[in-house]
């Protein structure tokens, strides 16, 4: 176990220090920790406290947060394709997001903004599980998360077209695309109770998710409640998802890819898969924000276009595997 | 030069050079009705042309945010920038931005009405050639020869000769504008440094969180945010952006006068003067 986890923290922890050195301010590492760490007020603190602690802090959470929830949503319906972004869960909590700022709600009440992206993701958890049913075939899932993926941005995009501020069109491209960019402490303040409670939701799955891999009656006859399990694979998915929807947008593809390159080194054991998936989301979710910050500094590159360009071709060799099961 | 001398002189610019020019505007080869498509053509017709000579303006001509002539456009019909309207209106001029849709301009052209198009603004020195322009094709050159000249005067009296604090232009989504804008040279007429032209920016572009936090700015001006919130603009509030404000004189940029090179930008010239002589008190 050990094998695989303690090398994956190891990762998390030097992509986690990379971040926080690397941005358009040219800090020296050592000014920079000083920065961070040390009192004082002046701009380098600033820099390291308010824009670098909190983008890697987030990045960490949320792809922890992806990884987590695809690879127990991959384990519920033991089905590899099953992923927040893909089939619609993310683009749902963005509805939400994108709701709550538009009606002014997330004006309201600080916590606002989270709680209505994680009435979206609920919402959109529910469809999916309801339209794929507990088996979940891989066609009718993919088909019930292109429905709803299409019906979320849909009316995503009509809600920030309907809105009188001339800047909120522009804002499609972040809500469908995820970013880290000038986002504050205040942010992950909003995102971090809702990511803990759902953390601790997933993580108690484990063995009711080895249990499934054996059938659900089998599951059933080890006392294994999959009225229950369910219900907290729906609460902790949206809790998780909407969370971090709500302060980064919808990042596709890092629970479909993390849970599957990880499969293999733990045995294809669910219970083992959960934890090693945190950590690989947040390492690849850290990686990917390093890459927008070195590929094209001055253009703004979206979270999503990277993990979309490693995910989507990985998606195409799932399909392709599980039509020749199929076959 | 005190803000209500400056409102005073454009006040006389206005309603001044209509009351020089009655009797006599209207020349018997200028365009009787125009159309104009773009917010910084609308407010240069308004300026110059006769009453009635000026068909239709945009909707945004008549809103307060973004026209510093919102009381003048009330009173006019507006289009919405669609060929159709347009052509249907039969206008003998139409006027309209480099950036106006490129489809609307050339369906407009095929079919056969007279189209001009003016470029953006990005120096207060293109705005005496712009007014001699639009005084030009709408047959009012006396006009705009008496505003420029009024202009001038007025941009010379308040153009500071020193370079004075450093300021940051901040706005929505993160974006500034360095020397070679028109905000850039309010800033600069009115005695500020812009640590975007320190920083090598020169017309717009998006000016990272942690650059405007390591250059600290003496003020960082800010747009001002728009009703519907959005989180473009929320980057304003940043952490980082309240902590370079806290404890010192902030900025606004009010856009109507900011936007279209008129001589209304003399007014965002003179606030920012004000500003800069309170930055320079609390130093």
């Amino acid at each position: 176990m050990t094998r695989v986890l303690a090398p994956l923290a190891l990762l998390v922890a030097a992509l986690f220090v990379a971040s926080l050195l690397v941005g358009p301010a040219s800090l020296a590492p050592l000014d920079s920790l000083a920065g961070l760490f040390g009192g004082g007020e002046g701009p380098v603190a600033m820099v390291m406290r308010e824009i670098r602690l909190p983008r890697a802090l987030l990045a960490a959470m949320i792809g922890a947060s992806l990884g987590l929830a695809g690879a127990a949503m991959q384990g519920y319906l033991r089905n590899p394709l099953a992923e927040p972004g893909l089939i619609g869960v993310s683009g749902s909590a963005a509805l939400g997001a994108v709701l709550a700022i538009q009606t002014g709600l997330s004006a309201a009440f600080a916590l606002a903004l989270p709680l209505a992206a994680l009435a979206g993701a609920l919402g959109g958890v529910l469809l999916v599980l309801a339209l794929a049913g507990p088996r979940g075939g891989a066609l009718v899932l993919i088909l019930a998360g292109i429905a709803i993926s299409a019906m979320a941005g849909a009316l995503t995009q009509l809600a920030l077209n309907l809105s009188q501020n001339p800047f909120a069109v522009n804002e499609i491209v972040f809500w469908m695309m995820g970013s880290l960019a000038d986002r504050s402490m205040t942010h992950l303040w909003l995102a971090l109770p809702f990511t803990l409670l759902g953390w601790l939701l997933l993580a108690g799955l484990g063995r009711g998710l080895d249990a499934l891999t054996l059938g659900e009656d089998a599951a059933q006859a080890m006392g294994i409640d999959l009225a229950r399990l369910r219900l907290l694979l729906i609460l902790g998915t949206a809790c998780v998802v909407g969370a971090g929807t709500a302060v980064a947008g919808a990042i596709g593809f890092v629970g479909l890819v993390v849970p599957h390159l990880l499969r293999p080194l733990v045995g294809a054991q669910p219970s083992r898969l959960l934890p090693a998936s945190a950590l690989g989301g947040a390492a690849m979710l850290l990686a990917a924000d390093l890459a927008v910050r070195l590929i094209l500094p001055e253009r703004d590159l979206k979270l999503g276009v990277l993990t979309a360009l490693v995910g989507a071709p990985l998606f195409l060799h799932l399909i392709y595997k599980t039509r020749r099961e199929m076959a | 030069m005190r803000l209500s001398r400056v409102i005073s002189l454009l006040a006389a610019l206005l309603f001044g050079g209509a009351v020089a020019q009655a009797g006599t505007g209207w020349p018997g080869d200028a365009p009787r009705k125009v159309v104009s498509l773009n917010l910084c053509t609308d407010q240069l017709a308004m300026l110059l042309a006769e009453p009635g000579q000026l068909a239709a303006v945009t909707p945004l001509a008549a809103n307060p945010r973004s026209s510093a002539m919102a009381d003048h456009a009330a009173d006019l019909p507006v289009t919405h920038g669609r060929a159709e309207e347009v052509y249907l209106l039969a206008p003998d001029l139409v006027v309209a931005g480099q950036f106006t849709d490129r489809a609307t301009v050339d369906m407009l052209r095929r079919l056969g009405l007279r189209v001009e198009e003016f470029a953006p603004v990005y120096d207060l020195s293109d705005i005496p050639a712009r007014l001699a322009r639009m005084g030009a094709l709408l047959g009012q050159e006396a006009r705009a020869q008496a505003m420029i000249d009024a202009f001038t005067a007025d941009l010379a009296t308040l153009r500071a000769d020193t370079p004075g604090p450093r300021a940051a232009l901040y706005y929505a989504n993160g974006y500034t504008s360095g020397d070679a804008s028109l905000a850039g040279q309010i800033l600069v007429a009115a005695g500020f440094r812009n640590i975007a032209s320190e920083m090598g920016y020169g017309a717009i572009g998006a000016l990272p969180l942690e650059l405007l936090a390591m250059a600290a700015p003496d003020v960082v001006i800010t747009g001002r945010p728009y009703p519907g919130a959005s989180r473009s603009e929320a980057v304003m509030d940043h952490p980082v952006v309240s902590a370079l404000k806290r404890g010192r004189v902030a900025g606004t940029v009010t856009d109507r006068d900011w936007v279209c090179g008129t001589p209304h930008v003399l007014r965002a010239v003179s606030e920012m003067a004000r500003l800069r002589r309170k930055v320079e008190a609390g130093q």
